[in-house]
């Protein structure tokens, strides 16, 4: 009478389509959510979900109900000391709603918010999107070149574990039918001699039926004998690999950590590389990240130094700018590789190291990079270096430069400087 | 005696389920007299739950973006621990489905296939406001025709164009019933065929009343008075499907699907004391006649009345968790009142209940589960003993008046008051607005007029323009709201 199905191990995201409609539905009011949260973020917090609330009178779904007023009827349980008649004072908020506002909400939330958990996944995929790095090129090169490998139909030869079933027991088929169809051919004629030939009354027992009996025999033995399943059926599927352009780039990361950058400008230069890092890291295979950071000297670290460790000192920027140089002219050639730099930095530099500065970009490493963006962080005035790269912008189209003021505004100037270019 | 114990374990299994299936499958139709569908009870886990959940149990749905809010809201509050997922789903199907979560003890388990897969099950077989408007045996057929039409339809017209007008019908679920009319059966089958036809009938239809009308020189002051329906419609979807002049024939196959959904929710949300009342109390009988049969442990037995007194456990109206009567407290407390009342009926209950005191409960109980529905169950058998146990008491509130006053309460000259303000309250008539299509300008800009009756001055709330839009975007003229007050003077409350 009962039926017992345990429906465990069936699939559990029945929900996943309906989940992802309500992300897509409110994309916007996520993305702001997201945008918000980045601001307030430590920096070692950047790479995971996030708690985001959405206003509830956005995605409240509306039906015709009853407002507050006219006359109610309620009925409660517990009396203890009312009388019939008894006058109370209103419950304040005109909480005694009653019956009908049984509608507090269910989700046991507050009203003003609807607050729910995105996944990393969902969050990283709201915060970097429509964002790439810019004048991408795929470089076909020989020597690095990516091999895939692709179905190629099918083939006579092959490895066992590539046996293809269905073909080879179709070829089987077809051979079993065309070997056997002159021999059924003759089984056919030599039936209806025999059918025939008792028709016109000839006895079971004459010897011509009895050669005819036989002769059927033996085609039906051979025809039995054809073999179910043949080598020369076999077929295999067969794989050949093609050679995959791919694309490879290097992002030099250089940031400023000299004297003059206090802890709170550090601190934001760290997240915009933060979030340039995890960008790369999120949408980009095969990418190299170089660090170089610099004060009057400039040094290649690795990511734990670049982000965490501290540093004090003057400034000279050419000397970072060299070293993205030598570091480009050893390891990344352009022909090969395509290369990006962010530039981080308070706009302090050595007096006369500004020009110096603009004339290795224009003459040297401009010509080697796909895209360079600048940001920097400062409330005040302009120094000489911005002017510089002023010139520098003037002089090459795939030079970027962007101000931050404060944390709010590295979110928004991360997406101005990656935003997907419409072609 | 404790050779006869099924178990002692907690831990349940296939085997054991099975046992106490069986066993309170022959208590409850033999003993009992219960009348059920076949059951089909499916094992899932907390995660399969929390998805059930989200597409309201339907174990087939069409997708929404609501769904997924659902499913995001429910999730989200279930692993902060804030709330415990409901230990069963059961559906008004035949077979009858009910989920078992795996996480649940036996004694657990015992109890909600007690609950669901004989309580619930009878009451879906039985009760007539089930027969009268849900087709058990072909809900599920309907729901894989519905997911399907609509999945196609995305396909062909867009996600977004769907899901718009999704929105708009679902605002307007609760007004897609006809009160009155015993619906058509559903049928999988049949819906394909005659979807198409009636694609290309009621479209020629439609055409037909819009056609152009001769010029306006015919027009007498008699013929622009006739209203237009001529009877209001309470069926503001059905309404639509049928007149909306603009929506393509596939539009109108969608507002079908959700109304025909409504439908089927609608016997529901007239009879949740009844239903969960008539489920508890026949989880609480079915278990204790285990018992004493001596079939399980006292350890089982705590266990079940923990969860039990859980569930119909009555906070009173000042307490700080207090948010309105416990549907299944009342229910439950009114199903073993009416068997006292049978069984050992007092004198008080004579004189209120002359028809069954005394009578047989089997059948008292089985009559009250038939023919009834929330509101006039409560008018009919609330006696004076449940209104003093549970110390209830009527407030008047009115916004005009400073105080709130105190109607009636538990005692001889309240009780017939309080019973019929208690059962007023489970009356979906005055628990929704009234909101009826009023008016149809066929001759002139095609606007759509609909009116609120309000009951005792009674507003509607803020909701207002928002399903004015939605009704809009089905009707696609304007629409207009009008609300009728109790001396019948209209005022215009909203157009867009």
């Amino acid at each position: 009478m009962s039926h017992f199905i345990d429906r465990r191990l069936n699939g559990k995201n029945k929900s996943a389509v309906n989940r992802q409609r309500f992300l897509k539905r409110y994309k916007t009011q996520l993305k702001r959510a997201v945008a918000d949260a980045v601001d307030k973020r430590s920096i070692t917090d950047m790479d995971s979900g996030e708690k985001v609330g959405i206003p509830s009178r956005d995605i409240s779904e509306p039906v015709f109900h009853h407002g507050k007023g006219g006359v109610r009827d309620m009925v409660h349980p517990g009396n203890k000391q009312f009388e019939s008649g008894d006058r109370i004072r209103r419950p304040e908020g005109g909480q005694g709603g009653g019956s009908g506002q049984g509608r507090a909400s269910k989700d046991g939330q507050g009203e003003d918010e609807f607050v729910f958990e995105l996944s990393r996944e969902e969050f990283m995929d709201l915060l970097f999107q429509d964002l790439e790095l810019p004048n991408l090129v795929r470089n076909q090169l020989i020597g690095t070149t990516e091999f895939k490998t692709v179905r190629a139909g099918y083939s006579t030869q092959g490895a066992p574990t590539n046996i293809d079933v269905v073909r080879s027991l179709k070829g089987a088929v077809a051979r079993r039918t065309a070997l056997g169809a002159p021999s059924r051919a003759r089984i056919r004629e030599l039936e209806e001699e025999v059918a025939r030939l008792l028709a016109d009354g000839i006895p079971e027992t004459d010897p011509h039926i009895g050669e005819l009996r036989a002769e059927i025999d033996r085609l039906k033995t051979r025809i039995a004998a054809l073999p179910f399943i043949d080598t020369f059926d076999l077929r295999y599927q067969s794989f050949v690999k093609l050679p995959e352009p791919t694309s490879q780039a290097v992002m030099l990361c250089i940031m400023d950590v000299s004297g003059s950058m206090d802890q709170e400008r550090k601190n934001l230069a760290k997240r915009f590389f933060i979030l340039l890092y995890l960008f790369l890291k999120r949408n980009y295979d095969r990418i190299e990240v170089v660090f170089i950071r610099h004060h009057t000297i400039a040094q290649e670290v690795d990511e734990e130094d670049f982000f965490y460790s501290r540093e004090t000192g003057g400034t000279v920027v050419s000397s970072a700018l060299n070293l993205a140089y030598e570091v480009v002219k050893e390891r990344y050639d352009p022909s090969v590789w395509n290369i990006y730099t962010a530039q981080a930095s308070d706009g302090d530099n050595w007096d006369s190291d500004s020009s110096l500065c603009r004339d290795l970009l224009i003459e040297k490493l401009m010509p080697l990079m796909r895209y360079y963006a600048y940001v920097e962080i400062t409330p005040r005035q302009h120094q000489s270096l911005w002017y510089a790269y002023e010139e520098v912008m003037a002089a090459h189209p795939h030079f970027a430069m962007q101000e931050i003021g404060g944390a709010e505004d590295i979110y928004p100037v991360f997406r101005e400087l990656f935003k997907r270019q419409t072609a | 005696m404790s050779t006869r114990l099924i178990t002692d374990s907690s831990e349940w299994s296939f085997p054991l389920l099975e046992r106490f299936d069986r066993e309170l499958g022959r208590l409850a139709h033999e003993v009992y007299g219960l009348d059920t569908y076949a059951n089909q009870i499916e094992v899932i886990s907390s995660e399969q739950m929390i998805d059930a959940y989200s597409s309201v149990g339907l174990p087939i749905y069409y997708h929404h973006w609501s769904f997924g809010k659902q499913f995001v809201a429910t999730e989200q509050t279930y692993r902060r621990g804030q709330m415990g997922l409901a230990y069963e789903i059961v559906i008004n199907s035949d077979p009858c489905i009910a989920y078992l979560m795996e996480e649940n003890s036996l004694p657990m388990q015992a109890l909600v296939i007690a609950h669901a897969c004989y309580g619930h099950n009878s009451f879906f077989k039985g009760n007539y406001l089930f027969r009268t408007w849900t087709s058990a045996d072909a809900i599920i057929d309907y729901l894989v025709f519905a997911r399907k039409y609509i999945a196609q339809c995305e396909e062909r017209y867009g996600h977004d164009e769907v899901e718009l007008l999704l929105d708009s019908c679902h605002a307007l679920m609760n007004h897609g019933v006809d009160r009155y009319k015993r619906p058509s059966p559903l049928s999988m089958a049949e819906e394909q065929r005659r979807q198409r036809e009636r694609a290309d009938y009621i479209q020629s239809q439609i055409n037909d009343l819009w056609r152009t009308l001769p010029p306006a020189a015919e027009h007498d002051a008699s013929q622009s008075e006739a209203r237009w329906p001529e009877e209001p419609q309470e069926n503001i979807l059905y309404f639509i499907e049928k007149n909306a002049p603009l929506l393509e024939p596939w539009q109108r196959e969608i507002v079908r699907i959700v109304r025909r959904i409504g439908q089927y929710f609608y016997p529901q949300r007239q009879t949740q004391v009844m239903n969960e009342g008539w489920a508890t109390y026949w989880h609480y009988t079915l278990m204790n006649h285990l018992y004493d049969d001596g079939l399980v442990s006292d350890g089982f037995m705590i266990e079940f009345l923990q969860s039990h007194t859980g569930v119909v456990f009555q906070p009173p109206f000042d307490a700080p968790y207090y948010s309105g009567i416990n549907p299944y407290a009342l229910g439950f407390a009114m199903m073993r009142d009416i068997r006292r009342i049978c069984e050992s009926p007092t004198d008080e209950d004579r004189y209120w209940f002359p028809d069954i005191a005394g009578g047989d409960w089997i059948k008292v109980l089985d009559f009250a589960m038939r023919n009834f529905k929330d509101e006039s169950f409560i008018a009919q058998f609330l006696s004076p003993n449940l209104m003093r146990e549970f110390r209830l008491f009527a407030i008047t509130d009115d916004d005009l008046e400073e105080h709130l006053e105190v109607k009636a309460i538990h005692e001889e000259s309240g009780y017939r008051a309080l019973r019929q303000a208690l059962a007023e309250q489970y009356n979906l008539g005055t628990r929704e607005p009234n909101i009826q299509v009023y008016n149809v300008d066929r001759r002139g800009d095609r606007s759509l007029t609909l009116r609120h009756f309000a009951h005792q001055r009674r507003p509607l709330g803020d909701s207002v323009p928002e399903m004015l839009r939605h009704i809009r975007r089905l009707w696609g003229f304007t629409v207009r709201l009008e609300t009728v007050d109790d001396r019948g003077r209209v005022e215009l409350i909203g157009e867009v």
